[in-house]
């Protein structure tokens, strides 16, 4: 299926796909350090793996960032 | 109306030259109040641009002592000021600055108990601590204060930011719902920062504060910045406002502050910010 993942055409062939299989193929070590949003909402992080993505949609990675001093 | 002096004329000719920011924007400067949680990395940036703007009233809360490993980055302590209290280090530099500028130095990290009393009565609000128990505090507390604020985060080359507008923008409990699990996230002291990408990120805060306080352009809500300084990849995500957040939703279930265990603050993979391959 055709996806957008943090703003980039990608191609994945895993059919189904979970929001948790997709951290993992794009190699996102620490899950528990993502938010996930799926078409624009924020999906619960306990979800994650039995959150299915289908053709066409768009998921972002926003990482927790905690520094500053 | 402020009567300006020849000096003042002077000194802010460059920001009077600007249409969108004239005369009334430094007016709305001299007299705006804007407090700077944390001057660290990101707090330091913001200090020494906003005493040079002419915010006429800065405040600074930080209970920690300059150290020497923080003067990679923490661009308003010098060496000289090893071991004395960062917000006495900090309000000593912004009154050399910029006279103009009263500086309110407040000796003690934020707590549940006491951010509200701290914040009250500034009109904008700087996340500049490394911790993410203190940054869920500052967003719950300015949620419920009614005061715009803007989030920062970095972590070795990358940083982030969003700029808050209480009732009207998605919030950071919004993106983030709550503080990631202890054991998920290594120290801040094992992560390490590129000193430069603090004053990066802590100059974009400064500018959104400054954009705030003189109504100039659009601020960055509900949006979120990211970028990483490896590539200098920057990257805004579009976000929405929660209808079910737990502290700016329609049913909130956050009603009073609490200490977060002190998690700190960073996560092992930076190099995953755009996590493709």
């Amino acid at each position: 299926m055709e996806l957008k993942v943090n703003g980039e055409a990608k191609s994945v062939s895993a059919d189904p796909l979970s929001i948790s299989d997709l951290l993992k193929l794009f190699k996102v070590e620490m899950p528990d350090m993502v938010s996930v949003q799926l078409n624009g909402t924020f999906v619960d992080r306990p979800t994650f793996g039995v959150t299915l993505i289908k053709d066409k949609d768009e998921i972002d990675f926003l990482y927790y960032m905690g520094g500053g001093q | 109306m402020i009567d300006f002096t020849e000096a003042q004329l002077d000194r802010y000719s460059r920001h009077i030259l600007l249409k969108d920011v004239g005369i009334e924007g430094q007016e709305r400067l001299l007299s705006a109040k804007v407090l700077i949680i944390g001057a660290g990395g990101l707090g330091a940036p913001v200090a020494l641009y906003l005493a040079a703007a002419g915010v006429g009233t800065l405040g600074i809360a930080d209970g920690d002592n300059v150290d020497l490993s923080n003067l990679q980055r923490q661009i308003i302590h010098f060496t000289k000021d090893i071991s004395r209290a960062k917000v006495v280090s900090a309000a000593e530099k912004i009154r050399a600055l910029n006279p103009d500028v009263k500086v309110n130095a407040i000796q003690e990290h934020v707590f549940a108990d006491t951010i509200r009393d701290i914040i009250r009565g500034y009109d904008f609000v700087i996340d500049g601590t490394d911790n993410f128990a203190a940054k869920f505090l500052i967003n719950d507390a300015c949620v419920m204060e009614d005061i715009p604020f803007s989030h920062g985060g970095i972590v070795r080359f990358t940083g982030q930011t969003m700029t808050i507008v209480p009732g009207q923008s998605a919030c950071y409990r919004c993106v983030f719902t709550a503080p990631p699990p202890k054991n998920a996230v290594p120290t801040c002291s094992q992560a390490g920062v590129l000193g430069a990408v603090a004053g990066m990120l802590g100059t974009i805060q400064a500018a959104e504060a400054l954009k705030f306080i003189t109504k100039t352009g659009t601020l960055l809500t509900d949006r979120l910045l990211t970028f990483d300084a490896l590539t200098m990849d920057f990257r805004k995500v579009t976000l929405h406002k929660q209808s079910h957040c737990a502290v700016c939703g329609e049913n909130p279930t956050i009603s009073a502050l609490v200490d977060e265990e002190q998690a700190v603050c960073d996560f092992k993979n930076s190099k995953g910010l755009h996590a493709t391959h």
